[in-house]
């Protein structure tokens, strides 16, 4: 897209989002990605950019506890709403079970796509938690690994859902 | 399946660690080039030619450089004084030629991607924007994209300094080939076709540069598999002397070989650096990665094999036309796929004659360069599938012609019609197993079974050669600054952890686990407890940074033998200490033991702490080192053989071609 030097800043627009449980308020540009607005503007590098058009998932966060592509997203439409990047949901603790078996089955290799494959594996043990591996593999199926083969990443999120089914049957 | 031990357990090299420093890329405390920000830093964006071959006759930047946020608005021309071109060239390879390449087009672009303008802003998107204001005069030309064009008579070259497009031929004759041939029971050719392939690592390429004039200093923050390789490029092209030039790789999203090559567009963005007295960060996006990420392969084989009515081979030959694209690739060499593919071809099997042609084309294509394999999954590809052929005309099974024709234990070491070096290759028993655990008969009666229903199903057996760790014959040679040696710094830090240095860089390959692995067998500390530092060319040993499958090989010696050192100097110190001969102690999961009754002596941390603290309590001779440094080559051979079989079953469907594997198994 082509825009001349006198519209390209765009107009800025103030947002308040939650971010990773803190308040923020702060002016973006209308144009801003909201992978952009957290990697950039916050400091929040845990996300990545490997497309920049919604194909490689190496950008995922949560918003309002949905997955979404920080580069398909504007800054602006976060506006009133929670987000949770890897940071965020790592120091909160929620993804300690995934992590671990990530370390466990070595579910990860140069650590590019991670933060994006541990938020969608964990949205998946959240909302679907059926240890069957077509299911693992249609629901990270937006999240590109080129390092790993993914055998290992749907082993990792398998081993979590088998024991929290264990868990619950023991219950 | 074995327990993956801790990071708090000292291990034994077999065993399966969790990976050390894998808890920071799993919370997103990775840091990559393109999370680095740097006091005054600004942001490029490059132009790329939208024609494949043309003439630039005209730029006019000016619009750009009024743009909001521009800071610099740079062309080739601009750059080309202050900088070296790289030049592609072996110097071993008689009548290698490659043209010269600034770090930007100059007056004519040779490929649809090559950088012809830079703008820099203070970020990113205010780059980009100002590139639709850049005007640019283009001089349309046909571009030469079919490398047998490129060859014929009469063809100009693409680049004006050369006579033509043959950058370098490589003949091979061995044995009597002509007769061979001639006289063969059974000949079998075939035509092959390899396309291009975009390694795409999920993190494209980035560089941060920070040239600080006040210290006439260059330090590059860059997404490479060997910073020692691009601290030599910098320094030499820049004319800078090399101890003014620092070059970190921090995380790297993926190298796979493509992020091993001399990229001139990076060269630029230092020389801007330089230019603007800022620091510059360029990563490229995913459209940039697809056309300016060095790509590889692109070959048209013609190949033929001679046997006998019983399935001998007697003879190979192969013509390798190898379209190289635009440029040489400097210190890495576009010509080595070629090289590979021909050296390599039908080396698993014992024969006599071979004839071999790899002729390395430019042609306006975006530059080929390394990604993993180079060459050789062509050559087992091609070897392999004439045998299939073969096999099916003299009516042999393709497992017991393969098995005829493997050159056997005792005939290693050797060297291969095609020059390759082999050693310690079991291929047979390699082909025994294999066919034991796919149940290969039971897979052919239950394919032909099947055949008979309409179903379709195909058993694939290929065996493989790679040379991996290869030594200083290798790159020595050629003039490219790049060492096969690999280093490792271990310090003993007072607290009784270690610190590694290793010149060994890691891209996800787990390499650096291995060497702490290694070091932890080696000193009984657990792994969790060496902190393992790489990727900066200033304070590990020179070394070369990952390439060819040499991490563990050649850095893993290094750290058995600086674990070893350091061993034996802190067993010294304790011996000194304690009063007890050197040769009575060891180190176990406690410290130091007495080897002869299992007893603790002292803890690390007690050797470290009067090592550092009180050597005032020590016999003044004695030289405390608690800091080793060594390093390893593989200087006595080219490089280790490793070999396999593998074999695939797998079903297709007639009405679409769609492909289902079924099994796959592979021996090694």
């Amino acid at each position: 897209m082509s825009l001349n030097g006198a519209t390209c800043m765009g107009e800025a627009v103030s947002i308040s989002v939650v971010i990773n449980g803190e308040p923020v308020t702060r002016e973006v540009k209308a144009r801003q990605s909201l992978a952009d607005f957290l990697r950039e503007d916050m400091g929040l590098t845990g996300l990545h950019l490997g497309c920049e058009h919604g194909v490689c998932g190496a950008c995922s966060v949560m918003v309002d506890g949905d997955v979404i592509r920080g580069c398909l997203c504007l800054a602006a439409q976060v506006d009133g709403k929670s987000v949770e990047t890897i940071e965020g949901l790592s120091d909160r603790g929620v993804l300690e079970p995934l992590q671990a078996a990530f370390l466990r089955h070595n579910a990860a290799q140069c650590g590019f796509c991670t933060p994006g494959m541990l938020i969608t594996g964990y949205d998946y043990l959240v909302r679907e938690g059926d240890p069957e591996r077509d299911g693992i593999r249609d629901y990270i199926s937006g999240n590109f690994c080129r390092c790993t083969g993914y055998q290992a990443i749907v082993n990792a999120i398998e081993a979590v859902a088998k024991d929290a089914r264990k868990a619950g049957e023991a219950r | 399946m074995m327990p993956v031990r801790g990071l708090g357990d000292s291990v034994t090299i077999g065993e399966r660690v969790a990976r050390p420093g894998l808890t920071r890329l799993l919370r997103g405390r990775g840091r990559y080039v393109g999370d680095i920000v740097l006091p005054r830093m600004l942001h490029l964006a490059f132009l790329r030619s939208p024609h494949a071959h043309a003439k630039i006759l005209k730029i006019d930047g000016r619009a750009a450089q009024e743009a909001a946020g521009v800071r610099a608005v740079m062309t080739g021309a601009d750059l080309k004084d202050h900088c070296l071109p790289l030049l592609g060239a072996a110097a071993n390879r008689v009548g290698h030629k490659a043209p010269p390449q600034y770090p930007m087009a100059v007056d004519r672009v040779h490929w649809q991607g090559q950088p012809v303008v830079a703008i820099v802003a203070e970020t990113r998107a205010m780059a980009e924007d100002a590139l639709d204001l850049v005007e640019v005069e283009w001089d349309v030309l046909e571009p030469v994209v079919d490398p047998s064009v490129a060859l014929e008579e009469g063809q100009a070259s693409i680049h004006p300094e050369l006579d033509d497009n043959l950058a370098y031929e490589h003949v091979i004759n061995t044995g009597d080939p002509d007769r061979a041939f001639a006289g063969a029971d059974c000949v079998i050719e075939g035509e092959f076709r390899f396309h291009r392939q975009a390694a795409l690592t999920l993190e494209p390429r980035g560089i941060v540069a920070d040239y600080d004039p006040g210290a006439d200093r260059l330090t590059v923050y860059h997404s490479h598999q060997s910073p020692f390789q691009m601290q030599d490029v910098f320094a030499q092209h820049m004319r800078l002397p090399e101890s003014s030039v620092r070059v970190v790789a921090p995380d790297v999203g993926g190298g796979f070989g493509m992020k091993i090559n001399t990229y001139a567009e990076e060269l630029a963005v230092a020389v801007i650096s330089r230019i603007v007295k800022r620091p510059i960060k360029f990563c490229a996006d995913r459209l940039e990665s697809f056309s300016s990420d060095m790509h590889s392969r692109d070959h048209e084989v013609s190949a033929k094999i001679a046997l006998t009515s019983d399935g001998r081979i007697e003879a190979m030959a192969v013509d390798d036309l190898s379209a190289i694209g635009a440029f040489g690739v400097h210190m890495r060499f576009n010509i080595a796929e070629s090289m590979m593919l021909i050296t390599n071809m039908g080396a698993p099997y014992s024969f006599q004659s071979y004839r071999a042609r790899g002729r390395n084309v430019y042609v306006n294509k975006n530059i080929i360069g390394m990604f993993r394999g180079v060459g050789i999954p062509l050559s087992c590809a091609i070897t392999e599938v004439l045998l299939d052929l073969a096999a099916d005309r003299i009516g042999v099974d393709p497992v017991a012609l393969r098995k005829m024709n493997y050159r056997k234990p005792e005939s290693m070491p050797c060297v291969t019609p095609g020059g390759s070096k082999l050693a310690n290759m079991r291929l047979e028993a390699c082909l025994d197993r294999l066919v034991e655990r796919m149940d290969y008969k039971a897979l052919r009666a239950e394919q032909q079974r099947l055949r008979s229903q309409g179903i379709f199903r195909g058993i694939g057996i290929a065996t493989y050669i790679e040379p991996v760790a290869y030594g200083p014959l290798y790159y020595g040679p050629t003039g490219a600054s790049i060492t096969s040696q690999d280093g490792c710094t271990l310090r003993l830090e007072p607290s009784g952890a270690l610190r590694c240095v290793t010149s060994i860089t890691d891209q996800g390959q787990g390499t650096l686990a291995a060497l702490a692995q290694i070091i932890s067998d080696e000193m009984r500390i657990p792994v969790g407890s060496i902190d393992m530092i790489s990727g900066d060319s200033t304070i590990s040993t020179y070394g070369g940074g990952a390439w060819a499958s040499r991490g563990v090989m050649c850095g893993g010696e290094a750290a058995i033998k600086a674990s070893r050192a350091l061993k034996e100097n802190i067993l010294t110190l304790a011996a000194a200490v304690s009063q007890a001969q050197v040769d009575d102690l060891d180190l176990a999961a406690s410290g130091v033991i007495n080897k002869r009754t299992g007893l603790a002596v002292m803890s690390l941390s007690d050797v470290a702490r009067i090592g550092y603290f009180r050597q005032d309590t020590l016999p003044s001779d004695l030289d405390v080192q608690l800091s080793v440094t060594k390093s390893h080559v593989v200087n006595n051979l080219t490089y280790y053989t490793t070999s396999g079989v593998q074999a695939s079953y797998l079903e297709v469907d007639p009405r679409t071609g769609c492909i289902r594997l079924l099994g796959h198994w592979t021996v090694a």
